[in-house]
């Protein structure tokens, strides 16, 4: 209820558009003539069956990818062939559906990676711990120390993430993509392979970054009960193809996405 | 102690004398985004002030009572102190209380102002708001997480803070006249026990009961400003309050509060605590992760630690007493501590520790000696929430692993001819609140606390306990059966978390047996056996072979004790499930509640007794988020061999 309440008021401008995105790996057609759009401040989901071409939608964003046609537009401009590291210094991050963490290093340092973009001394500095470099690394720490209170990974700091469990790797995910301070920050599957505690940790983790930091979240899940219950609005892919969209009970009560989770003859 | 505290009967105004005496030393500690955060004792009691001149601003009177859930924080006992300050009654809750488990309390007390902790603790305050009409005022200390809320009872400590600020400006004499309006035997403090039978009772403490006994076992310790305690038990419980809220404001000393529950372990290398209370299962969660540690250490490292455990064992707890052992064996032992006991005590965080206690169950003997040996001054002591904590406590060099100890000074003792120890101390409770039937019950006219607890006096004049006196039962046969006697000789294995002997009005003993996951999991680990879960495990007949061991040893150490060798236990099995606080079979302090789960579980002990080889049973489990499910198993039901008591002396 207070959820609902308090949100409604606050979901802002179209702040990521993609219009008529078509991308094709030789002759697989994996989106085609995709087009829908973020809200800031939104939860926005997407779902669809296995090979729907979900992440491949978020690798288009992320630049991982670039469409054979269409356009997205991010903060009004548009943007063609950026790559990875460019998407990610304009503020957009993400999370891995398999995880992107250095295993051997520990929870800090791995959340300390994430704030690499925001670090402006060189790397000489860096390696010899000299003034500005020891002051900058201080003032960085403080904000990761605040995004591990967040997170509610006290107790693992100096843990080398192989060591977690699998529900915490998922969650020192999420940290090093908050530590790059966001404006959307994308989520493959962040709750895949959890168990029902780690699923609703999680869901809150998710919720709360949402409402604390503004952050807009755009996340591809497939657990429906969790889809319906965090997201704002649902973009449902079928073979490439958008077929619904619209808020939680809208796309639940759609015949074109019911047909493709349960299936029809053809 | 060489500052005059005379004449500071409240703990305001103690807290006020610190705030003068000891301006800038450290009250409270708290780790904070990773760096340990100081609060002096002149901030410490700003924030009461202020605090104080909030509440008051917001209609809280002498004489209320302001519930007070939350872990602990400095802000915790701040509200606890300003509370006090305005005459009223501060009301510490279980943190991890489900919310209908909060409702009682706050209907009682008719408790009109709370202070929670977070969202966690305000969504439960809000969810009984329904049954508790009174409650008309929630300030929360953590605002994550309640931008959205906007029920009208809600309001931040911070703007409790700003209310207090204002107040205080136009009346700063106020607070300075109310504290001095507060005397010794008003009431300081009201904690609801955990009630292993029935339901809680408020138990009402004055200031004076309270100093009086923190003051007492301080003098006894030597307890200074410089000592160190880290508060990581519920702020519910008497004991944490007595060592983090009473004992430093009687003698300045400075508490930690950890980051969070699972950080606590390496916050207390951090801190390096003087002064140490643990109950008994932390001791043993503790040696148990330090046991399974040395397992996967290199061999010269294993035959090391064995070698010297050996030399600690022998000699170690007479080293500690201060008594002769021999200049080899001295030597030996110095050349462990520099190898061994030194880095491992560094390891537990109990490199600076003085003194430590362990109360609350007893405590296995090789465990206590463990602790012991390593050259940790580890002691027992004997109270409860009636009694202000100290009771009894074992004098340095006079400690022993199955007594309580001496009386502490100022309390007296006695025994019923049927065992029962009474009490009669400074620190004994006003009353039960509310509850003259149940107050009439426990204190008689002469003054004397009836405990419920059944002992007696060794030879030393230590106190012994055996168990509950309602709990002492007979078999059919009219022998003596002392369940908690048994499952306690049960519980230090290793292997065993809980049991729960039957026998009462029976003709012979039968037991449920609780597994410990961690060590039964190693164990079968080690022996590379395949298992899916809690239920498939406690199922295995390897499994049940192990247990029945223990039992038999049990059994076989009963057999040499002849006014017990009757309680030798026959049959056993082994539950599907821990048993657990939110499905109501232990207390929050994990003590089992014995009519309760022989309630629950009838079918089993009557299969038990039936004979039956198995018994189906389908149990109610209560998730931590509210939500129930059900487990459904087959357990088997094993026999046990007993000795005859002859033989067995014989055999001893």
């Amino acid at each position: 209820m207070t959820k609902a309440d308090g949100r409604a008021g606050r979901l802002g401008e179209v702040i990521l558009a993609l219009d008529g995105v078509s991308l094709a790996f030789g002759g697989v057609q994996a989106l085609r003539d995709v087009s829908f759009d973020v809200r800031e401040h939104e939860v926005r989901a997407i779902i669809g069956p296995n090979g729907a071409g979900k992440s491949s939608m978020l690798n288009v964003i992320n630049g991982v990818y670039h469409p054979q046609q269409g356009t997205i537009r991010y903060l009004g401009r548009e943007y063609r062939d950026m790559d990875p590291h460019e998407v990610a210094v304009s503020g957009i991050a993400r999370t891995f559906q398999n995880l992107a963490l250095f295993k051997g290093m520990t929870v800090l340092d791995n959340i300390m990676a994430g704030r690499n973009l925001k670090m402006h001394t060189n790397i000489l500095l860096q390696a010899l711990r000299l003034g500005p470099a020891l002051r900058e690394e201080i003032a960085q720490r403080e904000v990761v120390e605040g995004i591990i209170d967040f997170l509610e990974i006290q107790a693992y700091r100096k843990t080398p993430v192989g060591r977690l469990p699998y529900g915490l790797q998922k969650r020192v995910d999420l940290a090093r993509a908050l530590a790059m301070e966001p404006r959307i920050l994308l989520l493959d599957e962040p709750m895949a392979g959890m168990n029902v505690e780690e699923k609703q940790d999680m869901c809150r983790f998710v919720l709360d970054v949402n409402d604390h930091f503004g952050t807009t979240i755009v996340l591809i899940e497939h657990d429906m009960s969790v889809v319906m219950d965090i997201s704002d609005r649902v973009v449902v892919l079928d073979y490439g193809r958008k077929i619904g969209d619209g808020t939680p009970n809208e796309v639940r009560s759609s015949q074109a996405v019911i047909d493709a989770y349960l299936g029809v003859s053809h | 102690m060489a500052e005059s505290l005379a004449g500071l009967d409240t703990f305001p105004k103690l807290l006020m004398h610190h705030a003068r005496a000891r301006a800038e030393r450290p009250a409270i500690r708290e780790k904070d985004l990773g760096v340990w955060q100081t609060w002096s004792w002149r901030r410490f009691a700003e924030e009461v002030c202020l605090l104080a001149c909030g509440l008051a601003a917001q209609g809280f009177r002498r004489g209320d009572h302001l519930a007070i859930v939350g872990d602990n924080r400095p802000r915790v006992y701040a509200a606890m102190c300003a509370a006090q300050c305005l005459g009223g009654i501060p009301v510490p809750l279980y943190q991890d209380a489900v919310a209908a488990e909060m409702a009682f309390p706050i209907q009682n007390a008719a408790i009109t102002h709370a202070l929670a902790e977070d969202q966690e603790q305000v969504d439960k305050l809000l969810e009984i708001l329904p049954q508790c009409p009174t409650l008309a005022h929630i300030y929360y200390d953590e605002p994550r997480g309640l931008r959205h809320y906007d029920q009208p009872q809600l309001m931040s400590c911070d703007r409790l803070l700003e209310l207090g600020a204002e107040a205080q400006r136009h009346d700063p004499a106020f607070l300075e006249a109310e504290i001095a309006r507060g005397a010794g035997p008003d009431t300081a403090a009201m904690f609801f026990t955990s009630g292993t039978t029935g339901t809680a009772k408020g138990v009402v403490l004055t200031h004076h009961s309270l100093i009086d006994r923190a003051r007492a076992a301080a003098e006894m310790e030597g307890l200074n400003d410089a000592d160190v305690v880290l508060a990581y038990l519920p702020p519910a419980w008497i004991g944490q309050n007595i060592f983090s809220y009473a004992q430093p404001f009687v003698t300045g000393y400075c508490i930690c509060c950890p980051e969070s529950a699972e950080t606590v372990m390496s916050d207390m290398r951090d801190i390096g605590p003087t002064y140490y209370f643990a109950p008994p299962r932390v001791f043993e969660a503790l040696l148990t992760q330090v046991s399974i540690r040395m397992e996967d250490a290199s061999a010269p490292k294993r035959a090391l630690y064995r070698y010297f455990m050996g030399v600690a064992r022998r000699v170690g707890g007479a080293i500690l007493d201060g008594k002769d052992v021999g200049a080899l064996d001295w030597l030996l032992y110095r050349l462990g501590d520099a190898m061994v006991y030194g880095p491992l005590r560094n390891v537990l965080g109990m490199s600076r520790v003085r003194i430590a206690y362990t109360a609350g169950e007893a405590i296995g003997p090789d465990l206590f000696r463990f602790y012991r040996s390593l050259g940790i001054n580890l002691k027992q002591l004997y109270g409860s929430t009636e009694t202000s904590v100290f009771v009894c406590v074992q004098p340095n060099g006079q400690v022993k692993a199955d007594t309580v100890g001496p009386a502490v000074k100022g309390v007296e003792l006695s025994f019923t001819p049927e065992r029962e120890l009474l009490i009669r101390s400074p620190g004994l409770f006003k009353e039960y609140y509310k509850n003259p039937q149940a107050t009439a019950d426990s204190k008689d006219a002469q003054g004397w606390f009836h405990t419920g607890d059944a002992g007696y006096f060794d030879a030393d004049g230590h106190v012994k306990i055996i168990d509950r006196v309602k709990d002492v039962g007979k078999l059919a046969d009219g022998s003596l059966f002392a369940p908690k006697y048994l499952e306690n000789k049960l519980k230090f294995f290793p292997f065993i978390k809980e049991a729960v002997a039957f026998g009462h009005g029976r003709d012979r003993v039968c037991a449920f047996i609780n597994m410990d996951m961690e060590a039964v999991g190693n164990w079968a680990e080690k022996r590379g056996m395949p298992y899916s879960g809690y239920v498939d495990l406690a199922s295995r007949d390897e499994v049940y072979g192990l247990m029945r061991e223990c039992i038999e040893q049990v059994n076989a150490d009963l057999a040499a004790e002849p006014e017990i060798a009757g309680s030798q236990i026959h049959r056993f099995l082994i539950l599907h499930k821990q048993l657990e606080a939110d499905d109501g079979e232990l207390t929050r302090t994990s003590k089992v509640r014995r009519l309760h789960v022989a309630e629950k579980y009838a079918a089993l002990v009557d299969a038990m007794y039936a004979g039956k080889p198995v018994v189906h049973v389908e149990a109610q489990v209560r998730y931590e988020d509210g939500r129930t499910g059900s487990i459904s198993a087959d357990l088997k039901i094993r026999d046990a061999r007993t000795f005859p008591p002859a033989a067995a002396r014989k055999a001893a």
